[in-house]
């Protein structure tokens, strides 16, 4: 057994602790020691590498500087995750997205700087003497690439998610074309730097990537951000894999192919209980069309106060909470743990409606109410409790728009049609909670909101829910 | 001023206009109440309950307002002294003797049963309370005369199949004996010509059968009209075809001011099973089934059993009572605007105009008509082009692209070095375990997932590691790169472990 082998050897191990992190996270029962897999794999290939690279002669400045970086890094990572709101989840895991993303094109240059700048150094001889000194050209280009992409892309979901820039998509005159002919330059110069390894082309492809991440993401609309972040997490994979084909670490290559084949199929899964095109998201938007002025006349709307709402509760057996992003910002889950507490003391049955997409990240609802210690056993999702607005007295509809839109289901002409949603308009009473009449994140007016048995609330929700609870 | 209680002179009546409850509240308006002894007894309701409630027990023909059921008989209303204001059933739009009669006299009748269907007087709708508890009583006299469970139940002793009941005519009464059939555990269906009852129908757990026809109805008063022969023809077959199956009908049709249609026939009767049970609570206008004997239970040749009971609300005399006393009340409290006891007839106020029969002494029947249900919008706006659907991919063209993308990883695999070989197979196995190991991921689990698969995406820390060393320029990235990467890792672990310990199950 050489150094060597025993890294070999303890990457498989890591690679399976992986997987069996993955599988855990699938199950509430299993999620927590999925967890502490994923952890004592990190753990072993991290001791496995650093076993070699100290086995590879280098100084002792290196481990140092190699121990310091790490001991920094952790404890900016473990600061950072300690004092995260959970509200502010979303941000936070694209902005990691994007140190993957920039980690990987460093490799990527170090690779080239190892390799391509000194064509007689022993790393280049060795791979030459396996015919592959032209695959690593290209192994170095993709890489930076991929790298280069979930980068800006992940900055860019980064700004949306936290609202420091404009949600909206972005749309640039030919968008599409903008996309694939970044991509058939990306090609074109790859072959060229196969052929000749100049910095400069390097430098280009970078900026190239760069631009196409931006590009990318930007113009993505705010509503598909749970994709997008899902689909940055699947790209931050490939980028670790293709960092594992530069560097010829199995390690790498299957962990970032893990992590790159399931996100890709994450996205997929949310794609699809929104009823859009995966191709169209991970494409950039491709083939969204501006929504189209509605000008239609909807009727009035009624409004309720809080006392009013009270008393609706108070009167009902049955109440469904739909929460949406909304809850988030008003960082009202608190207070709406507390008003099901004090409705499920009365003996109201107390239940959440979940769309799976509601908020900007998946189960971002779920992360939110869990947070407020709300039981998960009467959190439902969307299809498990569609069928029962019917039979319920109130639902309240705290900070969501376009998942109880009933245009969806009612309207083909709608720009959100046949998004499934949830019924709410089924029940006896809803109340909308909102700060406006402003419409939500597709863009569309919400019917809903001018029906016979609907009422809205004004206001922050956190602030609304409270002056309920005042008035139970 | 006093409001006298009536003992009801009709044979076999039940109920009573006032309870002790309702004596209070009648008090609170500023009335006195004078009780008829003995009025209350077959509502359970004592003498001495009234007396607590603060009533008089005694003549009740002397007071200012008197209160009955049933309309009052000719020897009651010579009893009443000139001014005296009657309110009861009096069914106007059907006895024209007693309305005729009724005009003779120096008084004022308020019918109850002429209350029209606006929302503002559903509070007195005494024709929707009854026929509320009616529906029920309907069902329950159904289950008392049928022989079997209405829930189905797997035994040990064997199956037993849940029983199958026709609603026909979906108003208050029918809508009750659905609610009252289903929570027995019954299949119901119910048929009725206007299609907007269907959602009503669904609510109450009952399923909602249409008569194919073109006519669709929506009445003005709220109540059923009569529909036309094309309609009544399809009725008709989707009546027979019923009739072989369900084990209990219960017909609730009624057109106000006409005798009730026939839904029922002989010849469907005939095809029912033994042991079915009919409950015609139409059988007061002349019933909805042939063969139906007003006031009588009958069975038929062929084993069915028809109940024609026209007291159906009455035989459950105490809620009942309850509920029409309170229809009462709601109406003293319209008429009595300044809570002073002091009786204030407005002939303003559609509902106080539509129950006023005769006033003083002068006949104020019929009443101008009252628009019930708004009209239906027109013809809604056409229904915006659903949008092209795309084709799915034929098979053929499927398989041809996989092919292809085998075929082309094949090439690319042959002509690949033999170290990239080893790579590209570990990437493709990779690449199908992440998938198919998330493949039922509990949707509540995204984020934490995502949150897990971020900080294993930190293993390009590994990339990093091994490049240090390598020159100085190199260190330094490498080195910018590890603490990029463990920042990812350690934080991506920490948040994991934060959000997982937030689930917790009550």
């Amino acid at each position: 057994m050489s150094v060597g082998t025993a890294t070999t050897a303890a990457y498989i191990v890591a690679a399976l602790l992986f997987i069996r992190a993955l599988a855990g996270l699938s199950h509430h029962e299993s999620a927590n020691a999925g967890n502490y897999f994923g952890i004592a794999g990190m753990g072993v290939a991290l001791v496995a590498t650093i076993v070699l690279a100290a086995h590879d002669q280098i100084s002792g400045v290196g481990v140092a500087l190699l121990i310091v970086m790490m001991v920094v890094g952790a404890a900016i990572g473990l600061y950072r995750a300690r004092v995260v709101e959970m509200t502010g989840m979303p941000e936070l895991i694209a902005l990691f997205h994007s140190f993957v993303g920039l980690a990987a094109v460093l490799v990527g240059w170090n690779g080239f700087l190892t390799v391509e700048r000194k064509p007689f150094g022993a790393e280049a001889l060795l791979l030459k003497g396996y015919s592959e000194f032209s695959v690593h050209h290209a192994e170095v280009f993709i890489g930076v690439f991929i790298g280069a992409v979930t980068f800006t892309g992940s900055i860019i979901a980064f700004l949306k998610l936290s609202a420091r820039i404009n949600s909206k998509p972005l749309v640039l005159p030919g968008k599409n074309w903008l996309n694939v002919g970044a991509l058939v330059l990306f090609f074109v110069l790859t072959g060229w730097f196969v052929a000749d390894q100049h910095a400069y082309l390097l430098i280009i492809v970078t900026v190239l990537a760069l631009l196409l991440g931006l590009h990318l993401v930007a113009s993505i609309g705010g509503g598909d951000m749970p994709v997008v972040v899902s689909m940055l997490n699947s790209y931050s994979g490939w980028a670790a894999a293709a960092s594992g084909f530069l560097l010829n670490n199995d390690a790498l290559i299957i962990t970032g192919a893990l992590v790159g084949s399931s996100g890709a199929y994450l996205s997929y899964i949310m794609c699809q209980a929104m009823n859009r095109s995966f191709i169209s998201v991970i494409a950039g938007g491709f083939g969204i069309e501006a929504p189209s002025e509605d000008q239609k006349d909807y009727g009035e709307h009624h409004e309720i106060n809080a006392e009013g709402a009270a008393e609706l509760l108070k009167s009902a057996s049955s109440v469904i909470i739909t929460p949406g992003y909304g809850m988030a910002v008003a960082q009202a889950q608190h207070a709406v743990a507390e008003l099901t507490r004090r409705l499920r003391e009365r003996g109201v049955e107390v239940r959440f409606g979940i769309h799976p997409v509601a908020g900007r990240l998946p189960g971002h609802m779920n992360v939110l109410l869990a947070e407020a210690k709300v039981p998960y056993d009467i959190v439902l999702e969307m299809d498990e409790i569609n069928d029962d607005f019917a039979d319920t007295d109130v639902v309240l509809v705290i900070g969501a728009n376009d998942t109880v839109n009933p245009a969806a289901a009612e309207d083909p002409g709608s720009p959100i049609a046949g998004m499934p949603v949830l019924h709410v308009w089924e029940a006896k009473n809803v109340i909308v909670f909102k700060r406006s009449m402003a419409s939500g994140y597709a863009g569309v007016q919400n019917p809903l909101f001018f029906r016979d048995n609907a009422a809205m609330l004004f206001g922050d929700a956190k602030e609304r829910v409270e002056d309920i609870l005042k008035a139970l | 001023m006093k409001i006298g209680v009536l003992k009801e002179a009709r044979a076999g009546e039940t109920r009573v206009a006032a309870t002790p409850t309702t004596v209070g509240q009648l008090l609170k308006l500023g009335y006195e109440l004078v009780v008829e002894p003995g009025a209350g007894e077959a509502s359970s309701f004592t003498d001495e309950a009234y007396v607590e409630a603060g009533a008089q027990v005694g003549d009740p023909y002397g007071a200012d307002i008197v209160f009955g059921v049933n309309a009052a008989s000719s020897e009651q209303l010579d009893h009443l002294h000139k001014g005296t204001t009657l309110v009861s059933l009096l069914a106007p739009m059907f006895d024209e003797a007693l309305v005729e009669d009724l005009a003779k006299r120096p008084i004022t009748a308020l019918a109850m049963d002429a209350v029209p269907r606006i929302s503002r007087a559903q509070s007195l709708d005494v024709l929707s309370s009854m026929a509320n508890i009616a529906g029920y009583r309907a069902v329950i006299e159904a289950a008392h005369e049928f022989g079997r469970f209405f829930t189905g139940q797997v035994t040990a002793a064997g199956k037993v199949p849940p029983a199958k009941i026709l609603v026909a005519g979906v108003g208050v009464a029918g809508l009750a004996a659905i609610g009252a059939a289903g929570s027995l555990g019954a299949i119901v269906y119910a048929t009725d010509p206007r299609p907007e009852v269907a959602d009503q129908v669904k609510s109450l757990g009952g399923e909602y059968l249409s008569v194919e026809s073109a006519e669709a109805e929506v009445s003005a008063t709220g109540y059923a009209k009569e529909m036309s022969d094309d309609y009544n023809t399809r009725a008709a077959a989707l009546y027979a075809k019923l009739c072989e199956d369900v084990d209990i009908i219960i017909t609730t049709a009624l057109i106000p001011g006409r005798p009730a249609p026939t839904l029922i026939t002989k010849a469907m009767v005939a095809s029912m099973k033994a042991g079915s049970v009919i409950v015609d609570m139409a059988a007061a206008n002349g019933g909805n089934v042939e063969g139906t004997v007003k006031g009588e239970k009958t069975v038929t040749a062929n084993g069915v059993t028809i109940l024609g009971y026209t007291d159906l609300a009455g035989r459950l005399p105490t809620q009942a009572s309850q509920l029409y006393s309170t229809n009462l009340v709601n109406l003293m409290k319209l008429m009595t605007p300044e809570k002073d006891g002091e009786l204030v007839l407005d002939f303003d106020d559609v509902v106080q105009r539509s129950i006023t029969v005769v006033r003083d002494g002068e006949l104020t029947w019929p009443p101008p008509p009252v628009q019930v249900s708004a009209p239906p919008a027109a013809a809604p706006a056409e229904a915006a082009e659903p949008k092209p659907v795309k084709e799915p991919m034929s098979a053929q063209k499927r398989y041809g692209m996989v092919g292809l993308a085998f075929l082309l990883l094949f090439v690319v695999v042959a002509f690949a070095p033999s170290m990239l070989q080893t790579n590209l197979i570990v990437l493709a196995l990779a690449i199908v375990v992440g998938y198919y190991v998330i493949g039922n991921v509990h949707h509540a689990l995204h984020t934490p997932l995502m949150s897990v698969t971020n900080a294993i995406s930190g293993i390009i820390v590994v990339g990093g590691i091994l490049q240090v060393g390598h020159g100085t320029g190199v260190t330094i990235v490498s080195a910018a790169a590890i603490l990029l990467a463990s920042i990812n890792i350690f934080g991506g672990f920490a948040v994991t472990r934060r959000m997982l310990s937030m689930f917790t199950r009550s």
